[in-house]
């Protein structure tokens, strides 16, 4: 066994923005919002991350404006923690110690120095009965500070943070638990309790589901299970309290909020239609229709100009207060199960699964961002528990990435399956897939597997989908047949079936010579271009799992997993069994790049993880334990660029990166110990510009004000962060201005270099910036500039030019500016 | 916020053949005209001067038809026995006509008497034709020979004898006054060259060669015999280009289109096939009742005529412009194009501050009753009567939205006598469409689930019900037959693969599953 080296198992982004209630600052131009152990501020207006507030070592449970400072913000934690932060510069200004898991934070503005925490009871940790309590917090300098003094307001209340509120000018205090409400008035230091009984006639439920209160009447709001919202009023009598009930909703009431003026109500749930009601005339309702999935949360910015909801699908709408959509902050969909499989698009490396129902996610792994959404079913949602959707349930990409096939379906309890294949062309034009042909019932039964041809030369696309009717099909692209204007389409190829049994998986090998399709426990080796049976291999007694080519030196071996708990290695050439091992391989997939393949091996409750190549039984790389539960989903999603790892544990990991689900459905992946290093390195720079977001603009600028202060340091921050970093733009930013053509040549051209160009043009960059290197080359290693380093500095005049500058000048004039041709 | 998503309309291929620029042109005909001869129309000829009147050969006459006559301008009966091949001369003023007899006559096309009589052949004479100096005219007979005559003194100029079989068709060119092409039961085409006595070129067909046909360049030669059209290059002496076996019996007839572009063939499989001349694949198809003989086309098209063995001549004539305009008043008058713009195109000023508009979706009324909610009423608008009639997918689709939606109990249920006999009817004429079954089948049991209640209550739908149940037991009881006869083809399929025997290792043959024979069956066609 091979050592686990410095290897890591860690998480990988994508996590939740929805948990809590977002924070709009003051001048509506940040967001705050808990995302797992940090706390994420995001622009209001370009949607961009412009600050991770990291220091919480447990998830951040609750996000607040200070009110006595607007530019602070407390955050607290399940670590028992209360954080303050400056959250423009992204500055950690204080830790308080609570001690005990903190739940959510209230704070009023007419109670200094003291915030609201719901803890569970203080006498034992582990229960689930919880109270609110108010912490005094110490006036002192440290940064550490412990909150010792702790005095309990209101035993047992929900941990919920919208079951709780303050009311009018701080007075009182609404907590909602179950189907009582209570209200706790600070002056009197004295509580009311209401309740509901359990049911009213109609069946309906009254439980509370959240409390919002009036900051200039005395009113609290509260949504209710059956979709009804009861506004109370004169509740500082235990027997004259009234309430009147508003219902449109049809399912709980998830959110409720007023807006700061108290002239409007604003209620979200489960029909994702943001409701405003107008306080005394609550017959006149607006309504936002459509805004995709269950509202969870709903803020309003404290001037009341702009709202946010946060969705179900792990999403952050910002809305005007004219009733507008502005700005959409998409996290990473996660659903309760991938039913794809876990891909990566080859065009834009970007990691596709499941995410929104019927739509299929693209979601780039390097920049930590959804790129965007694709609708495969295109249907309208209908937002209703217990109704049968359409599900895409299984994607594949060919090898150049300008084919996606999905298969969507829906299963009705008395009806027969609807299954529809889709095949999906991408669009050079608007760089995103445009549907090309849709197939209804493909199959007769479930689709079990689908992949396309891997071979990159070969003149037709081929698609395989095998399904539990029995059979195996094979789609071809061809050309319309009779009409010019139609484009190509798919067609049925072949149809192929082994003694009635039911194919499990189906693989290519690399060049696409082979197709192998496992029945049961039979393996048939197809060849396509005849659709001859070529052999047949076989494992008994138990059915073939999965089912897999090795890549490059290994294609001559086809790699199987039994039920049976056995790996299985054949060679092709000889058609005999090469090798075969004992363990219970849950999945197995091999890297595009490289020879390897990775097995998760489920054993005792945990997943090990083992990495080898064909050629041999034994693992390059090892890992116990890699995570508790089965992983069924994992991909190889290759690097953006190479790492240079010397030690042989760690090899595996140079080209491509492993990640995979988790049982509980987090994206983990593995990293070295080198890589991790430099993730530091890089998150260590300040931050300078509020909401600019990394432009090559922004780029220039920062260059501008290094290169005053030659910094030896150059930390090696990824190009990734530009959108397009070519050598032409780099050229572009390290040249002098006075030796460059006019603005107004080159403005266009260097917009235009920012779009996606067409692969043609693409190419022409590629030879530009291949003589631009051999140019770089002949020059002498002096300027050693690091131009996509984002760190501004100091302004100190340096006016005399040194020698190294002028040394570049000198270069620079004699250079011609057939680079800038590579704009074109 | 997303917008709303229209319900997706299922697009179902459309049967049939496609549309093309030659079925639009070849149907550009109007109806037939039919007119009864005497007997078999072996010949029909078309006069190279306006009016085009066309020289129609049957039994024992030869009529001539005006270009849009009915009845016959002239006719020629002078003849002993069955007459043949009737043909103008290139200033149409003569007619010369072959005959059973072995005579050979010469009509001036005015006159009534023929006004030569050419005698030398022993046997029936199929082919005439003048040569392209217009006094001297070609025949061949069923005596093996073929002889060139003198027009003036109506002597015999010369006897070629080298076919071995009946002389059948035969083509004078009309660029070369020497040059003509016959064609013989013996299987051969020969090319004769009058200044040196004998065939200069032979080609064999391979079939007994029934019609010939030069093309205006004359540089390619078409020939049709047993089920065959071949295409020969002359000018690289006779070499075969193409043979076409598009028809299923033998072709009898040959004829080029005015352009020149496409060539059509006719044959006794009553089918006359339209080929595109540059790569020889039929592009159009005419049926007619019977066996077809004789086949001519008018200059530019402006009919076709066709002769066939019942003795029926039928002339099609082309749609005039008038015909087409007809039809394209018939549609409706859309609005001016200057009513559209208004308002469109203003351009604005530097200072303007824009206020961007939303651009508002079209919906269709289904989908805008189904985006609020209203299940019934869209089901209503969907099941309109020309909806339901014309576009019967949209109806369905309707159906199958609010399946979706789990309403479609909702609306269907509550409905009146009037309304439910509506919906019936619906499913009586579309319940069997394969393409439509699964959701109406789904919907029929609604339907009586909701209104086994009320049956017996009215008898319109009484009747309608009955007629639905006689019409699946029918539908059951086909598609068992389907079946079975799927079983028949599935035995006759699985016995004419051949068995191949596929190597496997060892370990795979030890499980008993060795010798795997893989099924394969034949790809089919999906609907896309």
């Amino acid at each position: 066994m091979v050592g686990h080296g410095d290897i890591r198992v860690v998480h990988r982004g994508g996590s939740k923005i929805n948990s809590r209630q977002p924070v709009i600052t003051q001048d509506s131009r940040f967001l705050l919002c808990a995302s797992g152990e940090c706390v994420k501020v995001f622009s209001t207006s370009t949607e961009e991350c412009v600050h991770d507030l990291r220091g919480h070592t447990d998830a951040v449970t609750g996000v607040l404006l200070k009110p006595s400072n607007h530019l602070q913000a407390y955050s607290c934690s399940a670590d028992g923690t209360v954080r303050l932060w400056d959250f423009t510069e992204g500055i950690h200004i204080k830790t308080y110690v609570i001690g005990y898991p903190v739940y959510s934070i209230y704070a009023s503005a007419h109670h200094g120095g003291v915030i609201f925490v719901v803890t569970p009871m203080l006498n034992d940790k582990r229960s689930e009965v919880f109270q609110l309590v108010a912490v005094h917090l110490p006036q002192s300098g440290d940064q550490l500070v412990e909150a010792l003094e702790l005095s309990a307001v209101i035993s047992d209340v929900s941990s919920n943070p919208a079951a709780n509120c303050f009311g009018k000018g701080g007075e009182f205090i609404a907590s909602a638990k179950g189907l009582h409400l209570e209200v706790f008035f600070f002056k009197k230091q004295k509580s009311y309790r209401f309740s509901l009984k359990e049911d009213n006639k109609k069946g309906g439920k009254n439980t509370f589901m959240c409390v919002a209160c009036h900051q200039k009447e005395d009113c609290i709001a509260t949504g209710h299970e059956d979709g009804k919202i009861r506004l109370w009023r004169n509740f500082n009598h235990k027997k004259e309290y009234t309430y009147s009930t508003l219902h449109w909703h049809h399912s709980a009431v998830s959110s409720l909020c007023f807006t700061p003026e108290g002239t409007n109500l604003l209620s979200g749930g489960l029909e994702s239609v943001l409701v405003q009601w107008r306080y005394n005339q609550e017959s006149q309702r607006d309504f936002l229709p459509r805004l995709g999935s269950a509202i969870t949360h709903i803020a309003v910015s404290p001037d009341g100009a702009l709202f946010c909801t946060s969705h179900s699908d792990n999403k952050i709408t910002i809305i005007q207060s004219s009733v507008k959509v502005s700005a959409v902050i998409q996290g990473l969909v996660k659903g309760e199960s991938v039913r794809t499989d876990l891909m990566v698009d080859p065009r834009s490396k970007s990691l596709v699964l499941n995410g929104k129902p019927g739509q299929l996610q693209f979601y780039s792994l390097q920049r930590d961002k959804l790129l965007y959404n694709l609708d495969i079913v295109q249907q309208e949602y209908i937002h209703e528990s217990g109704l049968e959707q359409f599900e895409v349930v299984k994607a594949a990409f060919d090898a150049s990435g300008s084919w996606m096939a999905t298969v969507e379906e829906r299963n009705q309890k008395a009806a027969e399956l609807e299954l529809n294949l889709k095949l999906w062309a991408f669009d050079e034009q608007t760089q995103s897939f445009v549907l090309n042909t849709t197939i209804s019932t493909p199959h007769e039964a479930r689709i079990t597997d689908m992949c396309f041809c891997h071979a990159a030369d070969s003149q037709t696309t081929m698609l395989v989908s095998t399904s539990k009717d029995g059979h195996f099909k094979a789609w071809q692209l061809s050309a319309a047949a009779h009409t010019e204007d139609e484009g190509p389409s798919w067609s049925c190829d072949f149809v192929g079936a082994y003694h009635s049994l039911v194919p499990e998986r189906c693989c290519f090998s690399a060049d696409g010579s082979l197709l192998a399709v496992s029945f049961q426990e039979v393996v048939t080796v197809w060849s396509p271009a005849s659709w001859e049976l070529l052999t047949t291999l076989s494992q008994p007694p138990q059915a073939i799992r999965d089912l897999c080519f090795g890549r490059l030196s290994c294609s001559k071996y086809l790699l199987g997993t039994t039920a049976s708990k056995l790996l299985c290695c054949w060679n092709l050439l000889t058609c005999s069994l090469e090798w075969s091992t004992t363990m219970d391989v849950s999945l197995l997939l091999a890297d595009p790049l490289t020879e390897n393949m990775a097995a998760f091996c489920f054993q005792a409750g945990g997943t090990d993880l083992f990495v080898f190549k064909p050629s041999e039984p034994r693992p390059l790389f090892s890992h116990k334990a890699v995570c508790s539960g089965k992983v069924t989903r994992a991909i190889f999603s290759p690097r953006e660029e190479m790492l240079e790892s010397c030690e042989e544990s760690s090899q595996w990991l140079n080209r491509s990166q492993l990640h995979f689900l988790t049982q509980y459905m987090d994206l983990m992946t593995f990293t070295t110990k080198a890589e991790e290093d430099r993730l530091l390195a890089s998150s260590r720079q300040l931050v300078v510009d509020d909401s600019v977001a990394m432009t090559p603009f922004y780029l220039l600028l920062g260059k501008h004000r290094q290169q005053e202060t030659e910094d030896a340091v150059s930390s090696s921050l990824s190009s990734d962060t530009v959108p397009q970093s070519s050598a032409a733009i780099k050229q572009l930013l390290q040249t002098p201005a006075h030796v460059m053509p006019s603005t107004s040549y080159l403005c266009s051209m260097f917009v235009q270099s920012l779009l996606i160009s067409v692969t043609d043009t693409r190419e022409e960059n590629k030879h530009a910036e291949e003589k631009m290197d051999s140019e770089r080359e002949e020059e002498d290693s002096e300027e050693e500039m690091e131009p996509s380093n984002p760190r501004p500095q100091q302004a100190s005049e340096a006016c005399s030019l040194t020698k190294a500058q002028l040394r570049e000048l000198r270069r620079v004039r004699k250079q011609d500016h057939s680079w800038s041709a590579g704009f074109l | 916020m997303a917008s709303f998503k229209p319900t997706k309309i299922q697009v179902y291929p459309k049967l049939g053949e496609k549309v093309t620029q030659d079925t639009l042109y070849w149907k550009n005909y109007k109806a037939p005209l039919h007119i009864k001869e005497f007997g078999a129309i072996t010949n029909i000829d078309f006069s190279p001067v306006a009016p085009h009147n066309f020289a129609v050969t049957a039994f024992t006459r030869i009529h001539i038809y005006g270009p849009f006559s009915q009845e016959p301008v002239k006719s020629f009966t002078r003849f002993k026995d069955t007459a043949y091949c009737g043909r103008f001369r290139s200033d149409g003023q003569l007619l010369v006509a072959g005959c059973e007899d072995s005579v050979v006559r010469l009509f001036d096309v005015s006159g009534k008497v023929a006004l030569r009589m050419f005698k030398g052949h022993t046997k029936a004479v199929h082919v005439t034709d003048f040569i392209s100096d217009r006094y001297q005219i070609l025949t061949g007979s069923d005596d093996y020979t073929c002889r060139l005559w003198d027009l003036p003194n109506a002597t015999e100029l010369n006897t070629y004898q080298e076919h071995t079989d009946y002389i059948r068709c035969g083509v004078a060119s009309k660029l070369n006054r020497d040059l003509f092409i016959t064609g013989s039961y013996d299987h051969t085409l020969k090319l004769f060259d009058a200044r040196v006595d004998k065939s200069v070129m032979t080609m064999d067909h391979g079939q007994p060669v029934e019609s010939l046909l030069l093309y205006p360049s004359e540089g390619l030669l078409v020939s049709a015999g047993g089920r065959y059209v071949k295409v020969w290059d002359l000018l690289k002496g006779g070499q075969p280009l193409v043979s076409l076996k598009n028809h299923h019996k033998t072709v009898t007839s040959l004829c080029l289109s005015s352009s020149g572009q496409r060539l059509l063939s006719a044959s006794l499989d009553r089918h006359v096939k339209v080929y595109n001349t540059t790569n020889y694949k039929v592009v159009h198809n005419f049926d007619y009742a019977a066996s077809i003989l004789s086949l001519a086309l008018a200059p530019d098209d402006e009919s076709i005529v066709v002769g066939m063995t019942n003795s029926i001549l039928s002339v099609k004539h082309r749609k005039s412009l008038e015909d087409s305009k007809e039809i394209s008043g018939q549609q409706r008058r859309r609005p001016l194009y200057r009513v559209f713009v208004k308002g469109k195109n203003p351009v604005p000023k530097q200072d303007d501050y824009l206020v961007s508009k939303p651009v508002k979706q079209h919906l269709a009324k289904y989908d805008k009753q189904l985006k609020k909610f209203n299940v019934t009423k869209a089901l209503d608008t969907a099941l309109e009567t020309w909806t339901r009639h014309r576009k019967p997918e949209i109806t369905v689709a309707v159906m199958k939205e609010l399946d979706r939606r789990g309403t479609l109990k909702n609306a269907l249920a509550g409905r009146d006598e009037q309304a439910l006999a509506r919906l019936l009817n619906f499913l009586i004429g579309n319940v069997v469409d394969p393409r439509f079954a699964p959701v109406l089948v789904i919907a029929a049991e609604m339907i009586l689930d909701i209104y086994r209640s009320v049956i017996g209550q009215s008898p319109v739908v009484d009747r309608q019900l009955l007629r639905l149940q006689e019409l699946l037991e029918k539908e059951i009881d086909f598609q068992q037959d389907l079946l079975e006869v799927m079983g028949m083809l599935d035995t006759m399929f699985a016995s004419s693969f051949p068995r191949m025997e596929v190597p496997c290792p060892g370990i795979s043959r030890a499980n008993g599953l060795a010798g795997g024979d893989g099924i394969t069956s034949r790809p089919q066609i999906q609907a896309t």
